[in-house]
């Protein structure tokens, strides 16, 4: 009685540290957000702010093109995870049911792929952008990002229609629907979930990506959020604006906060298929 | 309709639905993988402007023989790399272990530990620096508080810290992701497995030498594959963490190629950089490849 007392102390105190750990960098930026900026630079550290300041909130966006930045933000990363899954949805059907390329041994060339190094891409990709006049457009990320998910949105995908019994096509065909109107009647709306899973996660990678943004996006305006927050300076380039960084830490995380909070058990399972799933 | 039907096979319909994302791969990672080949061979700047021209394997044989620069990131990257896969691996089993259990709040805990892996790197890179800052951070507070270190500390500033701050950063980044697959990994063990090795009288050690990690053991290898080749690949974190520094001794190869490259405009021998580091990766997943003596269950 009293050891089963005993583990669960040490059970809930071990969970305690875990979510802590996880989660005080960033509660850590939302106190630094809310505070009046002579109590961020302040020593010793102040941990609660003596009252709610929305200043930075307010400065990063009268200062600093934060706005122009989070609506390139959210165009980019929705158009590449439209196209993403587009052409993703048509490729998994043709890995799953069609056998094309000997169906598995293509999707872990593909799996392969996406192993590699991004930044070892940089330097044709830096040249083909320049060449075609297209720094500082958004298709000059939209264009990758679609690309570098598909390996990963067509190896969640073909292993959920995998799932789908050819018993169901069989009968649609008999009904007289043709293959393409099998897969856009039968197999996508009963994918939905996968489809909303990989939605999601894809949706995630462009959101936060880093490199591709810093170098194709030289302009202020055309930047991403993460490169705009990488990039904020203040007046001289050793002064950085720590209360606007973290309040714009808090906007950018929002919406991710958002799909952990309400997606938990989707992202899981995406992120999760094929390497427990047989 | 029915003589379309007959042309267009199963197979060629099949082709064609995978028409577009091979063109998308084509333009993307295929090419641009065959033109570093190509200009890795060649002399090109963009500040000439001048026309590539072929100096033959000479890029290499400076990567090789001359070029200090690259074997100091290669050694940054591989500490790096091992370091904090090591940890996180550690952590992760532990987290993984503790998650699986039941207990209230199990969902909240589950998606706090999911968090890290969703939030931007290189956004939650900025929120360490202010962490680490060496006068108004709040590691150096909580530490002089607790009466660890007497006087504040250039975390980022200093050698051997730098490195092991980036780590640190890294393990709190990347622990969740390593959590949530062996966590998977243990959901699709049988519970029977464990109620059978209780009735021969096993206790937990055991159960979990002989019935956990075995059956993990697919899960684990597929979660270190795909750790390590993304530890290898880190740029991001050092990017705005450090840039490289001090003294280069955070920088690694991808800020390394990134850096010279960006710097000198030498795409040359940035190219040639790129075939390396891709030719690295590919050791690193034979190693681990061969490691797993059985046959991998992938997919």
């Amino acid at each position: 009685m009293k050891s089963k007392k005993f583990r669960m102390v040490i059970l809930y105190s071990v969970v305690g540290l875990v979510v802590f750990f996880s989660l005080a960098p960033f509660l850590w930026q939302v106190v630094t957000s809310f505070k009046p900026s002579q109590e961020i630079f302040s020593r010793p550290v102040k941990y609660i702010p003596s009252y709610l300041d929305l200043s930075a909130y307010v400065k990063i966006f009268i200062r600093h093109p934060f706005g122009r930045q989070i609506v390139n933000s959210i165009f980019i990363a929705c158009v590449s995870t439209f196209i993403c899954l587009a052409l993703a949805s048509l490729a998994s059907y043709a890995v799953a049911r069609f056998k094309i390329f000997g169906g598995r041994s293509f999707l872990l060339f593909i799996l392969l792929l996406s192993l590699f190094p991004p930044v070892v891409l940089i330097v044709p990709l830096y040249e083909m952008v320049s060449t075609w006049g297209l720094m500082n457009n958004w298709l000059a990320l939209i264009i990758p990002y679609s690309a570098l998910n598909l390996p990963f949105a067509i190896w969640v995908m073909s292993s959920f229609f995998r799932q789908i019994p050819q018993a169901l096509e069989d009968a649609a065909k008999v009904d007289g629907l043709s293959r393409l109107g099998i897969l856009v009647r039968i197999i996508l709306p009963l994918s939905a979930p996968a489809l909303a899973t990989t939605a999601i996660l894809v949706f995630i990678f462009c959101w936060n990506e880093f490199l591709l943004a810093l170098t194709f996006m030289t302009r202020d305006t055309s930047r991403t959020v993460p490169v705009g927050i990488a990039m904020l300076s203040g007046a001289s380039q050793y002064e950085i604006p720590w209360d606007q960084i973290s309040a714009a830490t808090v906007l950018t995380t929002l919406p991710l906060v958002t799909f952990v909070v309400l997606f938990q058990r989707r992202i899981v399972e995406g992120l999760t298929a094929g390497a427990v799933k047989g | 309709m029915r003589k379309r039907v007959q042309f267009l096979t199963d197979q060629r319909f099949g082709y064609l639905l995978l028409f577009p994302a091979l063109f998308l791969f084509g333009v993307v990672i295929f090419y641009p993988v065959a033109r570093n080949v190509y200009l890795s061979f060649h002399e090109k700047s963009i500040t000439t402007g001048m026309q590539a021209y072929f100096v033959g394997a000479r890029h290499y044989l400076k990567i090789i023989t001359g070029d200090l620069r690259f074997r100091e990131a290669l050694g940054n990257t591989i500490y790096f790399t091992v370091v904090s896969v090591a940890i996180e691996f550690l952590l992760g089993l532990a987290f993984a272990l503790a998650l699986n259990l039941s207990f209230r709040w199990r969902n909240f805990a589950r998606a706090s530990v999911i968090l890290p892996w969703a939030l931007p790197t290189a956004v939650m890179a900025m929120a360490w620096r202010w962490i680490y800052h060496d006068i108004y951070g709040v590691a150096n507070d909580i530490l002089l508080r607790l009466g660890v270190i007497k006087e504040a500390v250039a975390w980022l500033g200093k050698v051997p810290l730098a490195m092991h701050a980036a780590i640190f950063s890294d393990v709190w980044k990347t622990t969740s992701f390593m959590a949530l697959m062996l966590l998977a990994g243990l959901q699709s063990i049988p519970q029977e497995l464990y109620s059978a090795a209780s009735i021969d009288g096993a206790g937990a050690w055991t159960k979990f030498r002989y019935v956990t990690l075995p059956l993990l053991r697919p899960v684990i290898t597929m979660a270190l594959l795909f750790r390590s080749l993304q530890a290898f690949a880190v740029f991001d974190l050092i990017w705005v963490l450090t840039q490289g520094g001090p003294g280069g001794t955070t920088e690694t190869l991808s800020v390394y190629l990134y850096n010279y490259t960006f710097r000198y405009l030498n795409l040359g021998y940035g190219s040639a950089l790129s075939v390396t580091i891709f030719g690295l990766s590919l050791i690193i997943i034979l190693i681990i490849l061969l490691f797993q003596k059985e046959e991998v269950e992938l997919g």
